[in-house]
């Protein structure tokens, strides 16, 4: 593989199933210099919830990027089967921005109307839909700075809904969450693999990621893929945070964030 | 009462006026929307002010004043995109020194001999003086910001509301940003014939300041700021008139009232007004 990039995006018909929504094999991508990740390889079938471990600056975001095609350096090949929806950190979006939740999930329908083209009635009844699968129906006029932290949350993922997404990709979405917004959250994501939806979501609580179906630990190369029980070991969390993994009391094991310590 | 406030618009000058800032209401209303939450306010003053050699060498000239102002807004972005190169001094300083030389160097010629009379015209405006050309020009400015605002509505919220993923969700912010900066440019070269270099600014930020004060939608938003840019530019016109005031600087004073009006409003209604 050279330097400069051999990416191929196909929209393959899908075979039986479980079908690969994802296939990587031997991505590289970084921003010019040194890569900020390389080997890479991995599948990810539809209807699986997929962790993405590593510490900051370890290439989850990279990878991301990589997936959406707006990496500047990437060589290596993938394949995504059907739409990617992105789902980013509620902290990202202008909280003081005069939009309602159903404004926000209106946005979902960008990608699919002609630059002209405004949102019809159809697509408003489509983004209420979206809010209501979320549970979110009732807030729907509600503007997206007062609602909570995990109410937001759910607004984001509605407009991945709406953007009719095969694929999530979700930046840390627990973190900052209660334990009810957080359960509430646990089981959308059940529901949205039960459809056949792949979701790809990075996160830094290890013992969440083990109720998954499968794992990917990044420390700006893959160091494991697999199902939790196979690769959440001592050794491999080690090789992926470096010496921050703790004993919790409970028995489980936590990383300490860079940006926790101290 | 009534007298006060009809007797000024028998005046056929006076109506002229009232329907130039009525139109340069609609674009500065509309558009100053967008302005304040994509934080271009300080981009647009410099912009007004920076193509201020461009209107006095157009004056000088005896070309068309549009013309001149065209080319100063070309000067002036280039020279602030060469001035944000220079190593370790930042955007926003570049920028000031670009827009303080370009102002200077305008007030320069605008003071040199040669300089016709009339050229204060062009720093505050004239617009009880504004001619047919102008409202025409006014009227077609307000079209084309509200048709093409109206296509572009769906990718300014999405790319105002998180820049980061607006492109995934089908919004360059790229596009978007230049769409927004040339509405800018033609907003100010419209309406500075009429409302002059210094004061263009408060039609374009003070109604829209005012509004996101009131409220909670874009929609709704617009709405205020429109009605607010209408009232302080007729409001500015009746003051001009009854207090003998220049009429400019009497339209901007009443836009800032309008904003410390919403603000007290806000503070002591807070839970009626937004």
């Amino acid at each position: 593989m050279t330097a400069g990039s051999t990416l191929s995006l196909m929209q393959a018909t899908a075979p039986s199933a479980p079908a690969a929504a994802v296939r990587v094999s031997g991505l590289r991508g970084g921003y010019g210099g040194a890569p900020a990740i390389e080997g890479v390889d991995l599948a990810l079938p539809e209807g699986a919830r997929v962790g993405l471990l590593g510490p900051n600056g370890g290439g989850k975001t990279t990878l991301l990027r990589a997936l959406l095609g707006e990496l500047p350096d990437v060589g290596g090949e993938l394949t995504v089967e059907g739409r990617l929806g992105v789902v980013p950190q509620t902290e990202r979006s202008r909280l003081d921005f005069p939009v309602s939740a159903l404004d926000v999930a209106l946005m979902g329908t960008l990608s699919r109307l002609p630059w002209w083209r405004r949102p019809s009635r159809a697509d408003r009844r489509a983004a209420l839909a979206a809010l209501e699968r979320v549970g979110l129906r009732a807030e729907a006029r509600r503007t997206f700075g007062e609602l909570s932290g995990g109410q937001r949350q759910r607004v984001l993922v509605a407009r991945a809904l709406v953007q009719d997404a095969r694929v999530l990709l979700l930046d840390e979405p627990f973190s900052g969450l209660d334990d009810p917004s957080t359960r509430l959250l646990e089981s959308l994501f059940g529901d949205l693999a039960a459809e056949g939806r792949t979701l790809l979501i990075s996160t830094h609580e290890i013992d969440q990621a083990r109720g998954w179906d499968l794992v990917l630990c990044l420390n700006r190369a893959q160091i494991a893929f697999g199902p939790p029980d196979a690769v959440l070991t001592r050794d491999v969390l080690e090789r992926t945070y470096g010496a921050n993994v703790v004993e919790l009391p409970g028995g489980g094991r936590g990383v300490m964030p860079p940006h926790h310590c101290g | 009462m009534l007298e006060w406030l009809v007797d000024p618009f028998s005046d056929p000058l006076l109506r002229r006026a009232a329907l130039e800032v009525v139109l340069l209401g609609v674009t500065g209303g509309l558009l100053g929307c967008w302005i304040v939450y994509y934080e271009l306010a300080f981009g647009a003053e410099s912009l007004a002010h920076a193509l201020f050699p461009g209107l006095v060498a157009a004056a000088l000239l005896g070309v068309p004043i549009l013309l001149g102002g065209a080319a100063g807004i070309v000067v002036a972005a280039l020279a602030v995109a060469v001035a944000a190169r220079a190593p370790s001094i930042g955007r926003d300083t570049a920028v000031a020194v670009v827009v303080t030389t370009l102002l200077g160097a305008g007030v320069l010629l605008a003071l040199s001999q040669a300089a016709p009379p009339g050229l204060g015209e062009l720093l505050f405006g004239d617009v009880l003086g504004v001619s047919d050309g102008d409202l025409l020009l006014a009227g077609a400015l307000a079209l084309v910001v509200v048709a093409a605002l109206r296509v572009l509505h769906g990718r300014l919220l999405a790319v105002g509301f998180d820049r980061s993923t607006a492109r995934s969700i089908g919004a360059s912010p790229v596009l978007v940003d230049a769409a927004l900066l040339v509405l800018l440019a033609l907003a100010i070269l419209v309406a500075v014939q009429g409302l002059g270099n210094l004061l263009v600014v408060a039609v374009l930020v003070g109604p829209a300041a005012t509004a996101r004060l009131l409220a909670h939608r874009m929609p709704a938003m617009m709405a205020w700021s429109v009605g607010a840019a209408m009232l302080a530019g007729i409001g500015g016109l009746l003051v001009s008139y009854h207090a003998g005031t220049a009429a400019g600087a009497s339209i901007a004073l009443v836009t800032v009232g309008l904003w410390a009006l919403a603000s007290a409003a806000r503070r002591a209604l807070p839970s009626v007004v937004a």
